[in-house]
């Protein structure tokens, strides 16, 4: 009888990992928009739990990158958002801290000060963001300062113009080049699926990131009319799956923006366990970039403990 | 050599989840409280529920806990030909005559009644059939109204189907019906005929009577002339008594090839118009471009919908040597994520196996599987105790001449097989009695294109599978049958031209 073609083949030992351009666009074909639109939808309707609800509803907290990037940030507004950070519901102490606070560099010294001894992470965006459309010099010197100044993380962005046409290699050696620059902090590497045009160009801009250096990839600025939706965040999904394949590696993924209610987050939570297993159903590797999402997912959980919707004055604006 | 595979809800849990809950669905079971099934179910006979002159019920059962339903009637040779002479009756002094328009009238009422009672009937169909209700729900409840909705358009358009040609309805139709899709095959079956001015005699499954007799209280609820429509539940002896009647003047027929044969030799020499949609072994070829993740999808879609009883399931994977191995690891990876279990819950993606019989057919296939060297991977799922379940399957290793390659299991049974180039992928494609249907998987066009000049299938998908839609023709090519439904084809086995 023939031979078993499974047996005989390692496919589950991976490949030694090289910073390759090449090995990013080899393993980049196509999406079917339709099969992955359907897929992504069919997930939505999985129904929870009660006990996986609240527990996936505090996972969710945990995951959150509670994010302020708006031009008239002040000490004030974000010395509040780090309180609501560290305890997001003081009357609940069940509630965990949200995994990170995400703001732009300036702000980064005064967060590290809000936030020390919390747990909760330090995030700057950088790069130019959220545009990318600066020199290559002044995106390693701004992610260097970030750092510098006590950055945990960075979010960067790519270079769109520079993908959308073509130029592979400059958005390959501009992540490479910031994730130097990085040192200890890890890098998320925004690629602003809105402006991409295709999910075909999602997975190209997902792999090209990951074997560049990315220890995230997240999908938008926020600062676009598109931001996440389930199936970007499904073809990213598997692009990581497919790079941990071949070469061992975890890579987390960060939707960001659109994401303003519990229920959605739980929808990305049940896309995010069919596609990837438990393993990644972590903050270490899953995110959730958003600024008004906190708020429902407390009246949420404060729903299932005491069986009614409280007002949503009983929650701070913040 | 077999392995199991791990469930994804056996995984080791991650850093998040090790002290915490563990991350469960919810059993979200559809209710079965909004309507009530009777005790025992009668023929539909001449516009009323009439008892069997055979004086004979059978028990109808849900497969998926062994429970019994309803009692069915069991029609006899009595009461099929006193439902041929209802049809006839109501075919010669009311049906014919009435205006195409009016007739249409009839057919949009039942197309709104089925939506109107469309939870009950996917429960229904759910409790008799065993597929998972998101099915019964979102696909056959909605394309059985949509099939209605779509002939009745055509009912006082026909001229414009067959231009230049006078059009005559061809009498009394016997249809017979299989049990993998009971309500929407009884949809794919009357409409067109009703359409084209027939009279039906209607002879549902024997283990999937019960929403045909439903879709009889909506016939009787529309107020459709008596005799136009008759259903004859019981088994083989009944079907044979409806196909075999003199006074049929056409027969369509769907189910085994096996049957069909028989159905042919019994009606050569005779008058009778004859459709069949028999068996298949569908061939589901992925090229190396292929987009694969949503390949994965397709097949998965492909072979498990259903628990795999579909005629034009994917079951003959080939697979373009150079991806062999990532297709085999997402397809392993893929299938401990099917939920297997109860086909009311709502988060379920395979359900019960139809019936004893079945199961048994399939187990006997996979047992040849085995024993003919193949290696067999098996999700590790826990099934119900009750009932009929067979845990979705693939065999890799599977040569051309294996049985499993060659013959209809009509179970969630992948046979996995490899091709170097696409003149291989046609030639080994094609190589099979049937030709029921057809997948291709490729980035490529005119490679799309090419195959489905060559591939010898009624059907082929390109880049998505199992996709149904009421104008869309269906039918086979070889031993999976001929004539076809849906779409303008679907009118011309019901029309005589003149």
């Amino acid at each position: 009888m023939s031979e078993s073609l499974v047996a005989s083949t390692p496919i589950f030992t991976p490949a030694v990992f090289r910073r390759s351009l090449g090995d990013a666009l080899e393993m980049a074909h196509g999406i079917d928009a339709v099969a992955a639109d359907e897929r992504a939808a069919s997930l939505a309707k999985r129904s929870l739990k009660k006990e996986s609800k609240v527990w996936g509803l505090k996972l969710v907290i945990g995951m959150m990158d509670l994010t302020t990037l708006e031009g008239k940030d002040t000490r004030g507004k974000v010395w509040a958002l780090c309180q609501k950070a560290i305890r997001p519901d003081p009357s609940d102490h069940d509630i965990p801290h949200v995994g990170a606070v995400c703001v732009y560099p300036t702000m980064i010294p005064f967060v590290k000060q809000a936030l020390a001894g919390s747990g909760v992470h330090a995030a700057s965006v950088a790069t130019g963001f959220p545009s990318g459309q600066t020199f290559t010099s002044i995106k390693v010197e701004e992610t260097r300062q970030v750092v510098a100044a006590g950055a945990d993380e960075v979010d960067m962005v790519i270079d769109r113009g520079a993908f959308l046409s073509g130029d592979y290699q400059k958005v390959f050696d501009e992540i490479a080049e910031v994730k130097e620059a990085c040192g200890p902090a890890h890098l998320k590497v925004i690629l602003e699926t809105g402006e991409l045009a295709n999910y075909d160009q999602v997975r190209k801009a997902s792999l090209i990131a990951m074997f560049a250096g990315a220890d995230f990839i997240k999908t938008s600025t926020g600062k676009v009319s598109v931001n996440a939706t389930l199936p970007v965040t499904l073809v990213m999904l598997e692009a990581i799956r497919d790079f941990h394949h071949a070469t061992g590696k975890k890579i987390g993924m960060k939707p960001a923006g659109g994401i303003s209610n519990a229920k959605l987050s739980l929808a990305y939570l049940v896309l995010l366990y069919e596609t990837m297993g438990t393993e990644w159903m972590t903050p270490d590797l899953f995110r959730f970039g958003a600024s008004s999402l906190l708020n429902d997912v407390l009246m949420q959980i404060r729903k299932e403990k005491t069986g009614a919707y409280q007002s949503g004055d009983y929650f701070t604006l913040d | 050599m077999t392995t199991t595979l791990e469930t994804r809800d056996r995984l080791a849990p991650g850093a998040a989840s090790s002290s915490l809950v563990e991350w469960h669905y919810a059993p979200s079971l559809e209710a079965t409280d909004h309507f009530k099934l009777a005790s025992r179910y009668n023929l539909f006979i001449g516009g009323e529920f009439v008892a069997p002159h055979s004086k004979r019920w059978f028990e109808t059962i849900n497969p998926a806990t062994e429970d019994t339903l309803a009692e069915i009637a069991e029609a006899d040779n009595e009461d099929v030909d006193r439902a041929v002479r209802e049809a006839r009756r109501a075919y010669e002094k009311v049906w014919r005559k009435l205006a195409p328009s009016e007739r249409a009238k009839y057919i949009f009422r039942i197309a709104r009644l089925i939506q109107e009672k469309s939870r009950a009937l996917a429960v229904v169909e759910t409790m008799n059939g065993g597929k998972p209700i998101k099915e019964s729900r979102d696909i056959d409840i909605p394309l059985a109204a949509a099939h209605f909705f779509y002939y009745a358009g055509w009912a006082d358009k026909l001229e414009y189907a067959f231009p230049n040609r006078n059009v005559a309805p061809v009498g009394v139709a016997a249809q017979i019906i299989p049990w993998n899709f009971p309500l929407l095959m009884a949809a794919w079956k009357l409409a067109p005929a009703l359409a084209a001015g027939n009279t039906i005699v209607l002879k549902p499954a024997e283990t999937t009577p019960l929403t045909s007799l439903l879709l009889g209280e909506i016939i009787q609820e529309a107020g459709l002339p008596a005799g136009v429509v008759n259903i004859v539940t019981g088994g083989p002896a009944t079907g044979a008594a409806v196909a075999g009647h003199k006074d049929v003047d056409k027969i369509a027929f769907t189910g085994s090839t096996e049957v069909g044969k028989r159905i042919l030799r019994a009606t050569a020499g005779t008058k009778k118009k004859l459709t069949l949609e028999l068996g298949g072994k569908a061939p589901n070829i992925v090229f190396e471009d292929a987009p694969l993740d949503q390949a994965i999808e397709g097949i998965i879609n492909g072979i498990y919908f259903n628990q795999g009883h579909v005629c034009c399931a994917g079951s003959r994977l080939f697979v373009q040597e150079s991806i062999v191995e990532p297709i085999i690891r997402k397809l392993r990876d893929r299938i401990g994520t099917l939920r297997v279990g109860n086909p009311l819950d709502k988060n379920t993606d395979v359900g019960a196996i139809n019936s004893r019989a079945q199961l048994e057919k399939i187990q006997e296939l996979v047992e040849s599987g085995i024993e003919e060297g193949a290696e067999m991977f098996q999700s590790s799922c826990s099934v119900p105790d009750r009932g009929f379940w067979f845990r979705p399957t693939f065999f890799t290793g599977v040569a051309q001449s294996s049985r499993i390659a060659q013959e209809e299991i009509f179970g969630p049974v992948l046979s996995v097989l490899t091709f170097r180039t696409p003149e291989e992928a046609i030639e080994k494609a094609n190589n099979t009695p049937y030709g029921l249907s057809a997948g291709v998987w490729t980035e490529k066009g005119s490679r799309i294109l090419k195959m489905a000049a060559k591939l010898r299938a009624g059907v082929v998908w390109a880049n998505t599978y199992n996709k149904f839609d009421p104008s869309s023709p269906f039918g086979g090519f070889k031993e999976s049958g001929f004539g076809r439904e849906g779409g303008m084809h679907g009118l011309a086995p019901y029309v005589s031209l003149s």
